[in-house]
């Protein structure tokens, strides 16, 4: 076409070959989210068409000059039955169908992998299981339920990942939580979506989708030295953790073997799940959380640690498994899909002596 | 004119219902924090002197009584009387302020005002404190748990300090009621203001009456 | 036959009634020590135009920077100042007070068969208060403005930013406090106030909403009072209250926020759907269909206002059980809005219907309120609002609602009753045609943003990724026709108050005691009070009025 210029033509082709009206369906639950969404915009789109069509047709029908005198109408007790239980179950239906979708959002399986999640100004920093650490990035493997675990170092940020449907607020001070399973490989966006201060628009990245075995050369290629466990086992002993968590029967603080996953029961009779969560308010705030038969003398380490050094000790003790015989590595690529800790012998911790509590040996 | 008596009465009742919910707020992060912090609020609330709590309940119960003596006096046109109480509840009600800033003068020496150099000391070592220590034989709390208390103090600064701010304005507008009670404007038959006035002072004596236990009788029986 | 209903009286000998509320008095300060409800709403409409204009010209300013997908046109914490300024503005200064305080102040006596509100000295309280309000955001602005956004986040707008936290937490304490005796006056008044006759079913359908925005105003307000309380002891004080660090509960914030912010959208949009039922009625010369369910559906979303503000916070590590009541209850709240959508169409069946200027803004008001209104119910599901939120999916949402609807339904009202309040008649062509292009502006503008947020693109952004551009762009383009047609208007109404037709009475036949008494009204409003036998929209009992034509109520 002679009559438009060449830019303006390739900037129409780029944009009606590229345009879309909804992101890339690129994890399990997208294409369920877009179904009731979907569902949602063609309700609404009857909706409004119902109220354009009686607006329109009835002013063209009643117009002054057409109707010249009105009817007195009081009102219809059948119409508005009609009006408030029609939009009130169609709205019922979206709320059940849409809280099926939060539900299954928020509620990770027992097989996901976890990686975790920290939000500062102005960067996000991922860090695996195996100890490989990303900013502003996340390299995830398609097939595989993976489980993210958030917080952040200062202000409310949002960890959000249009492509996925998935968006979680990263607080302060607690973990939250949101899991995924990617269905397609490729790079989407990764945005801040709770307004953080100066740099909140800089606060973005990327999300690589790889295959399985692709990630698994990733990981291999992005080893930075210990893995998450490893760096908890240094600052177990760093920070003196085990001169009352050594699993000795006349211990003054409870074994750390196997705690994760299991229930306890506080001094205050109160009984909880010994989640991730727990155990960072065990660690920053541990005279509220002081397990039953125990006595609230465990110092806190809030500000002598950061949240970065709280993961890896939690990831430590949640790797603590009596059963197992967890030892960890250098090489990551014996972190298979199956199952995190199964790995070549190394241990570097000091002092333990039983093997009982299944505490790390050499 | 019945009328207009009739709306700004129930104008004031509505005006208390606003300040409801604006108290409402600060009670509910204070419910909130007592419950996950409570070894925290004790240790705190027994840095309050119980007697001059006691006190100022005393006087501001009394400041309602004589408040309420000088509605009564409006109503039945007794001037005199009027100007007696109104001077009485305004003397009360500087008491109260004044047993105010002892309180909140013994607090900032021992560091237990809130980001100036707030101080744990009293908390994680109560036998530094004697005095405290006498009556209640607290134990040490641990740090973080001590770190609370800064919690229980922001809460008891920004509470009483909400409170003593109505007790001020309270104040502000007696001085001004006994000026035009004295030209006699209440005793001719208008009594709206005084009667309103009255209740503003009731509902500000209410607040105390719920902010005294919450804050200085957290487990003290027998 | 004509097809409009205007009926003005003989241009060539009327004039403006000799005694009425602006010739009773002169000077500066027989306003501004005025308590004349009247007068104190054109001092509102006054103050809220140029803090309107403030706010648009912020707008302006957001939609040029994103025209380009970088960071170019300002740094990026001068736009954070920005869209705060802009939020703070046209919530606080415009949204909430414009046709409650404009409107409501100067109608509500009247439409009441009252001589003044219940308590007038707290009404002009409620002015300087607002003013006060105003003054302090503009000292923050000359400052060097604040940049936590309008919802003051902890613990972002405690602990973290240098900007003037304090002087506009203030200054948004004041102006509540002026919405909050606002509201409380028209309480008082509607239930004491009312003339002999004038029982509770034959109030206007805008009565009855203001009622039902006053409860919101009188209860929601004083709770952000205290959020702002405490976020300024913490930053002051530290006192710890929404700081982590020292066992504070930052989320304790978002539910105090909440607790009043989301009853405010209701304040801000029930009296504009006051507006809409009376003028839907007056242009199509019938009673509004329902008036009891439109009336208890004003009161219902009040009621159910107060119990969703979770909604706002889905995402936030909630516990996902309570998360359940909140998006069940917003599913109820939506229920009421929805009737009423469907009573305004049945209002217009077998009705006679003129399309005169205040006509068109509600029907851009139905049209606009609606789509707005249903994508609510998007982000009140909680599976889709994970998507959504914190996108330019809520932009839309609340740009369509606030100014396809609150805005649409407030120019509405101030076209139907320029007459009433100044007695002339604004001109219609071009009003007409500012509407069209108000309406055709806002939906290029504000509709590329539900896209926008679908595909994820986040709000508060300065910068952007390049493929977001073409309907930023577009988005633009409709914010420049937008701006004209707002600024039209109050071009035309200045320039109506000199050269504008006298109005006369009751220029549009409408029923409502407003309309007959002269225009402008007496400062006592009505010469001897009215007693009141027929219902609202009575417009049998108008014709049969006009028939023995007593004028009794103008000098």
């Amino acid at each position: 076409m002679d009559h438009i210029s060449q830019v303006l033509w390739q900037f129409l082709i780029k944009w009606l070959t590229n345009f879309s009206l909804y992101p890339p369906e690129a994890s399990k639950i997208a294409p369920q989210m877009d179904a009731l969404y979907f569902f949602m915009v063609l309700i609404s789109l009857i909706g409004l068409t119902i109220v354009i069509l009686l607006v329109t047709g009835f002013s063209i029908l009643y117009s002054k000059k057409r109707h010249p005198v009105a009817v007195q109408i009081e009102g219809s007790t059948l119409l508005e039955a009609t009006w408030t239980i029609i939009p009130l179950g169609l709205f019922l239906i979206m709320f059940v169908w849409g809280s099926f979708i939060y539900f299954r959002v928020y509620t990770p399986p027992a097989n996901a992998m976890n990686i975790y999640v920290v939000g500062k100004q102005w960067m996000w920093k991922a860090e695996h299981p195996g100890g490989q650490h990303e900013i502003n990035a996340l390299h995830i493997p398609t097939g595989r339920p993976i489980q993210l675990t958030i917080i952040s170092q200062d202000v409310f940020h949002s960890f959000s990942i249009p492509a996925f449907r998935v968006k979680r607020e990263a607080i302060p001070g607690r973990y939250t939580s949101v899991w995924f399973e990617a269905t397609k490989t490729g790079t989407y966006h990764l945005f801040c979506t709770q307004y953080c201060g100066t740099n909140h628009s800089a606060m973005i990245g990327d999300i690589v989708v790889l295959t399985p075995d692709d990630y698994k050369k990733w990981l291999d290629g992005s080893t930075s030295g210990a893995s998450l466990a490893q760096n908890g086992e240094r600052l177990f002993a760093s920070l003196s953790c085990a001169a009352c968590h050594n699993g000795r029967p006349d211990s003054r603080g409870p074994s750390l073997a196997g705690v994760y996953g299991s229930k306890l029961t506080l001094t205050s009779g109160q009984s909880i799940l010994a989640d991730e969560a727990y155990l960072r308010q065990a660690i920053l705030n541990p005279s509220e959380h002081v397990t039953q038969g125990y006595s609230p003398i465990m110092p806190t380490y809030q500000g002598q640690i950061s949240e970065d050094g709280v993961i890896s000790l939690v990831e430590y003790i949640k790797n603590l498994n009596s059963n197992d015989r967890v030892e960890q590595t250098l090489n990551t690529t014996t972190l298979l899909p199956e199952g995190e800790g199964k790995a070549a012998a190394v241990g570097t911790s000091a002092g333990q002596t039983s093997p009982k509590q299944g505490m790390v040996k050499q | 004119m019945g009328q207009q008596v009739d709306a700004t009465g129930f104008a004031m009742w509505l005006f208390l219902l606003t300040e409801i919910m604006f108290f409402g707020g600060l009670f509910t992060a204070y419910l909130i924090y007592r419950n996950w912090y409570y070894p925290a609020f004790v240790a705190g609330s027994h840095q309050l002197d119980i007697i001059w709590g006691t006190a100022n309940t005393a006087v501001l119960i009394t400041s309602s009584f004589t408040m309420a003596m000088g509605v009564w006096c409006a109503e039945t046109r007794r001037k005199g009387g009027l100007l007696l109480c109104l001077c009485l509840t305004l003397f009360l009600g500087l008491v109260f302020l004044g047993i105010k800033s002892i309180e909140y003068g013994e607090k900032i020496e021992k560091h237990h005002v809130p980001g100036f150099h707030y101080s744990l000391k009293s908390f994680t070592d109560p036998e530094s404190d004697p005095q405290i220590y006498k009556m209640y034989h607290d134990k040490p709390l641990p740090l973080d748990m001590a770190r609370h208390t800064e919690m229980y103090f922001g809460l008891y600064f920004a509470m009483t300090g909400m409170h003593a701010l109505h007790m001020i304005i309270g104040c502000a507008i007696l001085v001004y009621m006994v000026f035009r009670a004295q030209a006699g404007a209440y005793t001719t038959g208008h009594v709206t203001f005084v009667e309103n006035f009255g209740l503003y002072w009731h509902f500000v004596d209410i607040i105390w009456i719920f902010l005294f236990p919450l804050l200085y009788l957290i487990s003290r029986h027998g | 036959m004509s097809t409009t209903i205007v009926s003005l009286p003989d241009q060539s000998t009327a004039r403006i009634p000799k005694v009425n509320f602006i010739s009773k008095e002169h000077g500066l300060l027989s306003w501004l020590l005025t308590g004349d409800h009247k007068r104190i709403a054109m001092l509102y409409l006054a103050s809220i135009t140029v803090f309107f204009a403030i706010g648009g010209a912020l707008a302006g300013l957001i939609r040029l920077e994103l025209l380009t997908p970088q960071s170019d046109l300002m740094a990026t914490d001068t736009y954070n100042k920005v869209f705060t300024m802009h939020g703070v503005i046209m919530v606080f200064l415009f949204l909430v007070p414009s046709v409650p305080a404009t409107l409501g102040n100067f109608l509500i006596p009247l439409m009441i068969g009252a001589k003044d509100l219940a308590l007038p000295k707290i009404n002009l309280l409620s002015w300087y208060l607002y003013v006060a309000g105003g003054i302090m955001v503009l000292y923050t602005m000359a400052a060097g403005g604040v940049d936590t956004g309008w919802t003051f986040t902890t613990p972002l707008s405690t602990h973290y930013l240098n900007t003037n936290v304090l002087s506009t937490g203030i200054a948004v304490f004041i102006a509540g406090f002026s919405s909050i005796f606002t509201g409380l006056n028209f309480i008082v008044t509607i239930h004491k106030m009312r003339a002999p006759g004038m029982t509770w079913f034959r109030l206007p359908l805008f009565v009855w909403s203001h009622y039902a925005a006053s409860i919101l105003m009188v209860l929601g307000t004083p709770v952000l009072a205290i959020a702002l309380v405490l976020v300024m002891l913490e930053r002051v004080m530290g006192i710890g209250v929404f700081d982590a660090a020292k066992g504070g509960d930052p989320i304790l914030f978002q539910h105090l926020f909440w607790f009043y912010s989301h009853p405010a959208v209701y304040i801000m949009i029930l009296p504009g759907m006051g507006v809409i039922s009376e003028v839907i009625s007056t242009f199509s010369r019938k009673r509004v269909f329902g008036y009891t369910a439109v009336a208890f559906s004003s009161v219902a979303i009040a009621v159910f206002g107060f119990f969703v503000w979770e909604h706002h916070m889905f995402i936030m590590g909630v516990s996902t059980y309570s998360t359940l009541v909140f998006s069940l209850l917003t599913m109820l709240v939506a229920v009421p809005s929805a009737i009423k959508i469907f009573n305004w169409s049945f209002t217009l069946y077998k009705g006679s219907i003129t399309f005169e200027t205040p006509m068109l803004y509600a029907f851009g008001f139905i049209g606009l309120f609606t789509i707005g209104g249903l994508t609510g119910v998007f982000l009140g599901t909680t599976g889709t609002d994970i998507h959504l939120t914190e996108t330019y999916f809520i932009v839309a949402h609340f740009h369509f609602v606030m100014v396809g609807g609150m805005l649409m339904a407030f120019l509405s009202g101030i076209h139907f009753w320029w007459p009433k309040m100044t007695g002339r008649m604004y001109p219609e062509k071009i009003s007409q045609l500012a509407a069209l292009i108000t309406f055709i502006g806002f939906n290029f503008t504000f509709f590329p943003q539900f896209i926008l947020g679908t595909l994820g693109m986040p709000r508060r952004y300065a910068a952007y990724p390049p493929e977001f551009q073409v309907l930023n762009v577009f988005s633009t383009a409709g914010a420049t026709i937008l701006g004209v047609g707002y600024l039209l208007p109050i071009l035309y109404l200045t320039w109506s108050l000199r050269y504008g037709e006298i109005a006369g009475n009751n220029p549009w036949q409408a029923t409502g005691l407003e309309w007959q008494v002269q225009s402008p009204p007496l400062t006592e409003n009505f010469a001897e009070i009215p007693i009141v036998d027929h219902d609202a929209y009575d417009y049998d009992w108008l014709e049969k009025k006009h028939e023995h034509e007593r004028e009794v109520t103008s000098v």
